[in-house]
């Protein structure tokens, strides 16, 4: 039996204001195995890690239990001072009496009754807690980085700097990711790829950087400092290693008619291209839907022309296996699809656009060259009107509840920039509220209002009507109290910001958490904002949460340095709460092991005896080493042969019974 | 079914003649004539008890998992629906394929005495087919009934014997409200008596030691005190047969209640063929199942909240 010690916290007043704390102390005092139970103002404090030191020599304690804030906070604080009085730290449980309970109830005599049971389950299971000691694993010293944008590339190059080994996996053909898209960035108003590209060439000449563009993740296993990831290179069709990027092959190319995506489909590339001047690497690819010689089997130019032979159509995806102490989620986002707005036109009216668009457009390298044109007819507009919010801040169910935070910002942008560069043009811009929080942000805006003419109306557009080869805006502004029709030669809609498709399969992969709109989730909003809650697993960017280019570099570094910290450790303790089976129980199935995420589970055919019979089984064995103790296998074992240390069947029935008694 | 019935004797003959394997598993006549047993052939001079007629449905597949230890091969016939549940005891390392001389054998359907016996047919001498029509010939003359209407339940749902839908039932269930669902299951499951029948045939049910039977599980029980506990076997059950289960029907096809259990694994199975792709266990070089691997292609798990639509 053992000897448990109960220590309920007030936690100030956030445990003490809803819960009787008495009423829990007493309740404790007459469950099975409680030699002692007491309160205290602040367990966490020096004083109170002193009185649970005290009460394990006084009451000779076997078993502790903490009634107070989540095991996320203070569980190791706990588990050193139990050490620290001589007690093994997988003796401790902790009753979350404050997040679970206190914090979320307000009737003080159902707060104290949930309190009760919670501690009474705690106890239930330090009843069966056994000492546990953990082992270790080493570290291996490179870093995944997935998504190879402006986020991506500063984890990777902070990672680098510190001297450790990096990967970058980019699906597109090139490196870069959205920014490599923007043509000036606020509020400074500098050319987008004027600091982007310095970081690409950065990386891409960077001693411990590796860059896998056109490739993605496939497989991952293992776990932290020990990650084992499959990637797949999807094939080029043109050999990186011989091609020189002299672009003959785009040149000569028949294949006109793909989207250029680049470009924001605003016009036509080749079957094979190069997505923009100052890809890395400037290799070309073969789009295989496009290329007429894969589609009919005829054609073949590119190769022809060719100086270097280094088209080849035969070329297979390639399979890359490496691994890696810690992985970073840098997969940025998409601007959500507009197609089913009808209200704005955007499906039907060319001159209807995103700004993603316009920044294509206003871009020197984009379709147009850099001029203000309209893409119906390529003339010039005379009226420009934008409207905010699309999509963000929508409780209809069509958008995003969220608001997407940059779309302020680079609103003000756009109407600054046309209303300098052309004066003459009228512009106007919707809004519902504008939101420039930020170091010289709502200068910036004002600047634009001010200094610039931009009309802002507070309001939201009903409607976008064509109109004798004009667009009729029809809004409300409501600080006037009236209904405005606009007439417009462009309509630009800022749409909200999303999180990348890939963002759902690869949170799945690695086990990190995403949000209701495929956000990856940080560890703790404020204390971990760069960790997942998956030990190795770092998150860089937009993927965590729509932010701007100087919040996502800032990120990127701090992932960064989370990472480097890793590295730079040799060893790490493991969790002692791993897995082990039941031999005589065991059936041999294989299921444990084909749901091992870590490849933990081997199979042995091993003699036992069993009934006074010598028999020869088909045994699952565990390797401890690398049993992560995520309790998979004990889920699909059928006959409760696998089970877990520290989360054993027993002790979890033991907390199901004690909740239900 | 007469002359399939005469080569399928002859065949096993022939394996044990020839030393193709030690013994073979197949069915013997039981005394009640209507619902043969498996049983263990070890010579050809013992295949005087043979039979295989309209009255075997039983599965063969899980009785090579208990003659696993037995020394040299094992012939076993396999009825269509019998081989998936092989093949997920091979996939689960229950048999040795090594060990087992496999015969896939012809089924034309398999008749269900007590269906026959509700219709008035007793005295039954012999079976014969004509399209979809039996001819019965019985100690009081001779009867006529529509196939469909007399055989197992599995086999109402086997494409070599019928055109039905699987999942019909199953989709019936699914536009009843939630309500409706647990008072439906609620009758069925009240009448379950813990024979372990269901479990005791079920291939999947291999375990080497059961929950239900294990002292130390804190799951082990043989008569239901209560309603939650019928529902707690069966929906265990279920749970643990999931992404195994084959739809061979034994559970129902020996349930002496006539509990529709088959409906609980269907839905399963139709669930994960929507969710996960469709339910194989030929993918031997994988030797994953459905709820055992993954995929990009399989649904994300958010899929319960938005199924749950009827609360």
């Amino acid at each position: 039996m053992q000897r448990i010690g109960v220590f309920v916290c007030w936690c100030g007043s956030n445990i003490a204001a809803a819960v009787d704390i008495e009423t829990v102390v007493q309740a404790m005092k007459s469950e099975p195995g409680v030699v002692y139970s007491t309160d205290y103002q602040y367990m966490c404090s020096e004083a109170g890690q002193g009185k649970l030191k005290d009460a394990v020599k006084e009451h000779g304690l076997t078993g502790i239990v903490i009634c107070a804030c989540s095991p996320r906070m203070h569980e190791a604080t706990f588990r050193n001072a139990a050490k620290a009085a001589g007690v093994n730290p997988y003796m401790v449980e902790i009753a979350n009496i404050r997040e679970q309970c206190s914090w979320i109830h307000r009737d003080r005599a159902e707060a104290t009754a949930k309190a009760v049971v919670l501690s009474r389950t705690a106890v239930a299971k330090v009843n069966l807690n056994t000492p546990l000691t953990p082992g270790t694993s080493d570290v291996v010293k490179r870093a995944l980085v997935i998504g190879g944008g402006i986020a991506g590339l500063q984890s990777a190059l902070d990672i680098a700097e510190a001297g450790y080994q990096v990967d970058i996996v980019e699906k597109q053909p090139t490196i870069g990711g959205k920014m490599a898209q923007l043509d000036k960035t606020f509020p400074t108003l500098d050319c987008a790829a004027c600091i982007l590209t310095p970081k690409m060439v950065d990386a891409a000449q960077h001693e411990n950087i590796r860059i896998y563009t056109y490739s993605e993740v496939e497989q991952v296993s293992g776990f932290v400092g020990n990650f084992s990831v499959r990637i797949r290179g999807k094939a080029r069709s043109v050999k990186a290693d011989i091609c020189s990027g002299c672009g003959l092959c785009m040149e000569k190319c028949p294949s006109k008619k793909a989207k250029d995506e680049f470009n924001m489909g605003l016009n036509n590339r080749r079957a094979i291209y190069i997505p923009f001047a100052q890809a890395i690497p400037n290799v070309p690819v073969i789009d295989r839907e496009q290329c007429i010689k894969f589609k009919t089997g005829k054609c073949g130019l590119c190769a022809r022309v060719c100086p270097a032979d280094a088209v080849d159509f035969e070329q297979q995806d390639s399979i890359i296996e490496e691994r890696y102490g810690a992985v970073v989620l840098a997969t940025g986002f998409h601007t959500l699809s507009l197609e089913h707005y009808d209200e704005y036109q955007y499906a039907r009216q060319p001159d209807v656009i995103t700004s993603l668009e316009l920044e294509r457009i206003m871009n020197a390298a984009g379709p147009t060259g850099g001029k203000l044109l309209r893409p119906s007819n390529g003339k010039a507009p005379k009226s420009v009107v934008f409207v905010q919010c699309v999509g963000s801040r929508d409780t209809t169910g069509c958008g995003k509840t969220y608001c997407s935070k940059i779309c302020c910002m680079y609103t003000a942008k756009h109407a600054m920039l046309i209303r300098e560069k052309y004066p003459e043009v009228d512009v106007s811009v919707f809004y519902i509220d504008v939101r420039t929080p930020g170091k010289n942000f709502d200068e910036f805006y004002r600047r634009a209002v001010e200094d610039y003419g931009v009309r802002y109306i507070k309001g939201m557009v009903g409607k976008v009507v064509p109109e004798k080869g004009r667009l009729l805006v029809r809004g409300s502004d409501l600080l006037d109290d009236s209904q405005v029709a606009l007439e417009a030669d462009l309509v630009v809609l800022a749409s909200a910001v999303e999180a990348d498709a890939s963002a759902k399969g690869l949170a799945t992969l690695l086990t990190a958490s995403i949000d209701t709109n495929n956000f990856y989730t940080e560890a703790h909003p404020k204390l971990k904002p760069v960790e997942s809650p998956t030990a190795g697993v770092y998150l860089s960017g937009v993927c965590q949460g729509p932010k701007d280019i100087p919040e996502t570099v800032a990120q990127a570094s701090a992932a960064a340095v989370k990472v480097v910290g890793l590295l730079s450790k040799d060893k790490l303790l493991s969790n002692p709460c791993i897995a082990r089976a039941d031999e005589l129980l065991c059936s041999g199935c294989s299921n444990c092991e084909h749901v091992c995420p870590y490849g933990a589970v081997s199979y042995i055919e091993q003699e036992l005896r069993i009934h006074g019979r010598n028999q020869i089984r088909r045994i699952a064995k565990v390797n401890e080493a690398i049993c992560q103790g995520c309790g998979a296998c004990t889920v699909v074992c059928t006959s409760g042969a696998m089970d877990l240390r520290g989360f054993s069947n027993s002790q979890i029935m033991a907390e199901v019974d004690a909740l239900c008694r | 079914m007469h002359n399939s019935s005469c080569t399928v004797k002859e065949t096993a003959r022939k394996i044990l003649e020839s030393g193709q394997a030690e013994r073979l598993l197949g069915w013997e006549q039981d005394s009640s004539g209507y619902n043969h047993a498996p049983a263990v052939f070890k010579s050809a001079g013992e295949l005087d008890r043979f039979i295989y007629d309209r009255f075997c449905g039983s599965n063969l597949s899980k009785l090579l998992a208990r003659l696993r230890e037995a020394e040299g091969r094992t012939a076993v016939l396999l009825k269509a629906c019998d081989r998936e549940s092989f093949n997920l005891l091979v996939r689960e390392h229950r048999i040795d394929p090594e060990q087992v001389h496999r015969v896939d054998i012809e089924c034309s359907g398999m008749v269900d005495i007590e269906k026959l016996r509700n219709k008035g047919i007793k005295g039954i001498r012999e079976i014969t087919e004509s399209g979809d029509e039996l001819h019965i010939s019985t100690l009081y003359g001779e009867k006529r009934c529509r196939s469909e209407e007399v055989l197992l339940e599995k086999c109402l749902s086997c494409p070599a014997v019928s055109s039905a839908d699987a999942f019909d039932a199953v989709g019936q269930m699914e536009e009843r409200s939630s309500l409706e669902r647990y008072e439906f299951w609620k009758e069925a499951l009240s009448t379950c008596i813990r024979c372990n029948a269901c479990r005791n045939s079920c291939p999947v049910c291999t375990c080497e030691q059961c929950i239900f039977d294990n002292p130390r599980s804190g799951t082990a029980g043989k008569a239901s005190a209560d309603f939650f506990e019928d529902q707690h076997f069966h929906l265990v059950r279920v749970f643990h047969a999931a992404g195994r289960c084959t739809d061979c029907g034994e559970c129902t096809r020996v349930c002496p209640q006539g509990i529709p259990l088959y409906l609980l694994n269907r839905k399963v199975i139709k669930d994960i063929n929507e969710l996960y792709g469709e339910l194989s266990l030929e993918d031997k070089e994988l030797g994953k199942g459905a709820l055992t691997s993954f995929s990009f292609q399989d649904a994300h798990p958010d899929i319960i909240r938005k199924r749950t639509g009827d609360q």
